[in-house]
């Protein structure tokens, strides 16, 4: 057996976290090569990873982009060496992985959160109502791994990098633009803390006092669907089932319901608050420690005990 | 310019799910089924593109039970022109497998030779997130997943997705693979006149037999349980409580 582990890299940037969690996931399925696919990469923090046996290096801009029909065609004709193709489950993955999968003729796994066997997963159904075990009897196993669940692998390995050729170019789709928010707060998937607020946050401005929590505790900032949804936070803070799964130390949900499908992407958080006026919340449930409070109140004094 | 649209019926979106006492599956007898909502999404877009004159038909397409035609009358009663029918399972409970989905789905868009297709990101049952990017690959087409945006000039689609760094546009040639996120639009209710009518809008059952296409899972199921639940918690009485517990549990 065999392992093809795709590093999750947007242009030259590798999402390390994210990866090395993937590889702790995959790591019992046979010794573990790295595919390091983007423009302008420096593999060196792959090679370093423990328990990597190789990585594979190439460049390409529509990598970079990560255009599912390049990067498909590129991992079709490096999988005969594989038993094994895996991927942290990520927006790239989640457009690539079953688009490979279909170009092998095998069925892909989605979002599994633990490792049986070789052959047996078990993943996530019905935004996370039930977790289903299934074994494949497909040859090669396509898979992506939601990552929350995994604790990310240290450093010591010396693993050697081999520089190879891209695929063929795919004329079917082009990049035209990314519009991305950078931010200096942590990514929020990886981040210790995460503070996330609701519909009860009332407006894109009131967002600001999440905000503050989360830079006092050096968090990331979090939102629901239905935040998302009002135009108050944007798509890439959507905390759920279709959006980020996340399983920080704490995770504090200001304003938050507690929608199943939220919940499905935040309770493997270690420690969950829930701050919201209505005691009735679902949310409350799930949480270790609720506080029944008006969040405009509540939020910006813990801000200040915290400060 | 044709689009086709692919539907599944699923659970109902506000039912409770609740596990099988023989673990094989969700229960899914004398449970509401409707729509699933991401395809409901891409229903929705197909008709306003017919609305604004891009687009002269949409045909919607749906795999499973015979009840499955439900879903089918909704979409038609939305404003979907026909519809096609694959009737692939008896029992409610039998999942087609995305793959074997894509495979019909493929039959079906060689026969109909759509310009578009547009499919909902994900079903809200199995949460596979695959269909689509499946069937692009099986036809050779361009895909785009997680659409926000969508705008057709020229034989091309310009498809703003939903990813995890924020927003990407990106080209696609046409034909095209379109999947659609909750945000790209808001869909319509169907008005009880044409609920009526979409009663007479064509509607063609065939069964998977008829398209020669191999079916048989690749997946087993082992077994499927409720997840593990959480401890329950306290609720504190005020901010210097949170603090004090925060801090005692050494994660502030």
């Amino acid at each position: 057996m065999s392992v093809l582990l795709v590093a999750e890299i947007s242009g030259s940037q590798i999402s390390i976290d994210a990866t090395s969690k993937a590889l702790v996931a995959v790591s019992s399925l046979g010794p573990v090569t790295i595919l390091a696919a983007g423009e302008g990469v420096d593999p060196a923090s792959l090679a370093a990873l423990a328990g990597v046996e190789k990585v594979l290096h190439v460049e390409g801009a529509e990598y970079g982009h990560q255009m599912p029909e390049a990067c498909a065609k590129l991992l079709q004709t490096l999988a005969p060496n594989y038993t094994h193709i895996a991927a942290p489950a990520t927006t790239s993955a989640k457009a690539t992985f079953p688009r490979l999968a279909a170009l092998l003729d095998v069925m892909v796994i989605t979002d599994v959160i633990a490792v049986d066997s070789a052959d047996t997963f078990q993943r996530p159904i019905y935004a996370g109502n039930a977790i289903q075990t299934v074994t494949s009897t497909d040859a090669i196993k396509v898979m992506t791994v939601r990552t929350a669940g995994f604790e990310a692998v240290t450093d010591g390995g010396a693993a050697g990098v081999e520089v190879i050729d891209a695929a063929e170019g795919v004329e079917s789709s082009r990049w035209v633009e990314d519009r991305v928010v950078t931010s200096d707060r942590p990514e929020l998937t990886s981040a210790g803390v995460v503070v996330s607020g609701g519909r009860g946050v009332g407006s894109e401005e009131s967002f600001a006092i999440i905000s503050a929590l989360a830079d006092t505790l050096g968090g990331a900032v979090g939102a629901s669907r239905a935040a998302v949804d009002s135009g108050f936070a944007a798509n890439d803070m959507q905390v759920g089932q279709t959006g980020k799964v996340v399983a920080p130390d704490l995770y504090i949900a200001c304003g938050i319901s507690g929608a199943i499908q939220h919940l499905a992407g935040m309770k493997d958080s270690k420690v969950i608050v829930a701050i919201n006026s209505d005691s009735e919340a679902p949310i409350f449930q799930v949480a270790d420690y609720g506080l029944v409070a008006d969040l405009f109140e509540a939020v910006p004094a813990l801000t200040e005990q915290l400060k | 310019m044709k689009i086709l649209v692919p539907v599944k019926r699923v659970i109902d979106y506000n039912v409770k799910v609740r596990v099988k006492a023989d673990e094989s599956s969700v229960e899914l007898t004398n449970v509401k089924m409707s729509i699933n909502p991401f395809d409901e999404i891409a229903v929705e877009e197909a008709i306003r593109l017919k609305e604004k004159g891009v687009a002269t038909e949409v045909v919607v397409v749906t795999i499973g039970v015979k009840k499955s035609e439900d879903v089918l009358r909704t979409a038609l009663a939305m404003g979907a022109d026909r519809a096609i029918l694959i009737e692939a399972a008896d029992d409610v409970h039998t999942d087609i497998e995305p793959l074997a989905v894509a495979k019909l789905l493929a039959k079906v868009s060689e026969a109909e030779a759509p310009d578009l297709i547009l499919a909902g990101k994900q079903a809200i049952d199995n949460d596979m997130n695959a269909t689509g990017q499946m069937l692009a690959a099986l036809l050779g087409w361009g895909q785009a997943t997680s659409a926000s945006d969508l705008e057709i000039t020229d034989g091309v689609a310009r498809v703003t997705r939903e990813v995890d760094g924020g927003l990407q546009v990106v080209d696609v040639n046409m034909p095209a693979i379109v999947t659609c996120d909750l945000r790209l639009n808001e869909p319509r209710y169907a008005s009880l006149p044409n609920i009526m009518k979409a009663k007479k809008k064509p509607l063609a059952a065939t069964t998977a037999a008829d398209y020669g296409v191999d079916i048989t899972p690749r997946l087993t199921v082992v077994k499927t349980v409720e997840p593990a639940a959480r401890a329950a918690g306290e609720i504190v009485g005020s901010v210097e409580e949170l603090k004090a517990k925060l801090k005692e549990a050494g994660v502030v």
